[in-house]
């Protein structure tokens, strides 16, 4: 040992970066940094892996060797992975943030007990209308609700942290999509492990 | 041409001045594009009416005015220039149009391209592409059967047994539901029926490689895709005759 960890330079969806920045703070994983990509990719997949590739160039440019993705499979379809493969680097496991903040443990048992529910997190509580009415355009054209979430029977909150005002943000957004409401706490779920993980 | 894509107001006021009704048929067919591309289905409606009221074959309403109404918006959705609720109203407003045709052009006989089974996958219930897929695969003549959501493969065979199809379409837009594509075509090579349809497949996250690696004949990147690939496919398989 010699003493000083490596620097690892995260490369992380916005959606998830409050939830990284808490772990990093609360594990103190002070040689880990933070850097993100827009939220909004969530939106637009096809974006995700080449903005990652370049993220990963920018950094390794900057000197870190150490790099890991925070984000899962997230609709590329595989191309995130061919693109960490190629630098070698990983990624969180899982095929979007639902399942690893559930646990994937607990996203494979589920089988079809969740079929007909929308996934809500702290950060789509918190962005509700920014993140989910607007680029749906239900803002403009409340009349689309159920061609968007007919199929749909309840919405499940994910919760990340116990927090009254965003579980009453959660519910109120389920009123206007016409969902049932549930909520589950998970914490970070297999974030927390992942990072831990990259930081040894 | 085409139009601007302005939501508020000022479009709306410009368009308001138009009475479809006085416009000559070439005109009036390219506001309903524009309309259509608006999501304006009143005006659609409104559009195919007077065409049928003009003496014109509910075949020629429908491919000329509606699909390619719906082959424009589909081009700007794929450049990134129209998003999903836009392409979504513009769904709207030809389904509507085409309610309207669709009893008419069975007492019409407009022709049959072929027939076609389509549903997303077990476990997912996304469902936007694949309803734009079967709209324009019916504007383009084919006869479609839409399984909707969430089928087990059991959906998918009850159907090709009870609509021999030519053509087997599945949908999936989550990585964890696509490799069940590959279960169903697996059981239809254990039921020896695997020849006898056309297997197409699309979704998002899918590709080319893995269309192959699942063993469809054809992945598809979007609806218009699809028809092209499906006619092809089709006539292909009418040319080389039963085996
Ligand atoms: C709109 C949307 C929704 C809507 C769905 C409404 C509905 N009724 O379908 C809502 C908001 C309800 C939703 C819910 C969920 N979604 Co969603 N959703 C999307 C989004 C933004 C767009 C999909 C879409 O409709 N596109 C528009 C249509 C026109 O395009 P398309 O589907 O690709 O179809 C075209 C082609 O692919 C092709 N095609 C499609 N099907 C077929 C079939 C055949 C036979 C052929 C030939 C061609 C073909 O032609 C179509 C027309 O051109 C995508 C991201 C994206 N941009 O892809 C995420 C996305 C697919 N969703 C995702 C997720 C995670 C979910 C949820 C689990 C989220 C949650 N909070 O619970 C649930 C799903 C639950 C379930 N069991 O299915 C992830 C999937 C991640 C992954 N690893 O797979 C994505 C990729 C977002 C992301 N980046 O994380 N979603």
């Amino acid at each position: 040992m010699d003493g000083k960890p490596e620097q690892v330079r995260i490369i992380a969806c916005g959606m998830i970066a409050r939830e990284v920045l808490d772990i990093i703070e609360r594990l103190k994983l002070g040689h880990l940094s933070l850097t993100c990509l827009p939220a909004m990719y969530h939106h637009h997949p096809e974006k995700i892996a080449p903005a990652i590739d370049k993220a990963i160039c920018k950094a390794r440019s900057e000197g870190y060797e150490r790099i890991f993705v925070g984000y899962a499979d997230c609709g590329t379809g595989g191309d995130l992975d061919k693109v960490c493969e190629r630098h070698g680097v990983e990624r969180i496991i899982g095929p979007h943030c639902f399942a690893f903040f559930m646990g994937m443990d607990a996203f494979t048992k589920l089988e079809d007990r969740d079929m007909t529910a929308f996934y809500m997190t702290d950060f789509l509580a918190r962005h509700f209308d920014t993140f989910l009415i607007e680029p749906l355009g239900l803002d403009r054209h409340p009349e689309l609700r159920d061609m968007y979430f007919g199929n749909y029977e309840k919405l499940v909150f994910l919760a990340q942290t116990e927090d009254d005002d965003l579980t009453e943000k959660a519910k109120a957004a389920a009123e206007r999509l016409g969902l049932a409401f549930e909520r589950r706490f998970t914490g970070y779920g297999d974030l927390s492990t992942a990072l831990l993980e990259t930081a040894s | 041409m085409r139009p601007a894509i302005i939501w508020n107001g000022v479009q709306k006021m410009s368009d308001e001045d138009i009475v479809l009704s006085e416009l000559p048929d070439d005109e009036l067919v390219l506001q309903m594009h524009d309309d259509l591309y608006d999501g304006l289905k009143e005006e659609i409606e409104e559009g195919v009416q007077i065409l049928l009221g003009r003496g014109w074959a509910p075949y020629d309403v429908l491919t000329k005015a509606l699909v390619e109404g719906m082959r424009i918006v589909g081009e700007d959705f794929r450049d990134g220039i129209l998003f999903v609720p836009e392409v979504l109203l513009s769904a709207n407003a030809m389904k509507s149009g085409m309610a309207i045709l669709r009893p008419l052009l069975a007492e019409t006989g407009a022709p049959k391209v072929g027939k076609m089974v389509i549903g997303t996958v077990k476990g997912d219930i996304h469902d936007i592409g694949k309803n734009l897929v079967s709209m324009m695969m019916e504007g383009a003549g084919f006869e479609v059967i839409d399984l909707g959501i969430n089928n087990p493969v059991e959906k998918y065979l009850e159907a090709i047994e009870e609509h021999q199809p030519d053509i087997l379409g599945m949908s999936a837009l989550l990585t964890t539901t696509m490799p069940y594509m590959k279960v169903v075509v697996d059981t239809l090579k254990e039921k020896g029926i695997r020849d006898d349809l056309i297997v197409l497949v699309g979704g998002a996250p899918l590709n080319e490689e893995f269309g192959k690696a699942v063993g469809a004949d054809a992945y598809c990147r979007d609806a218009a895709v699809a028809v092209e690939t499906a006619k092809a496919l089709v006539s292909r398989r009418h040319n080389r005759g039963p085996a």
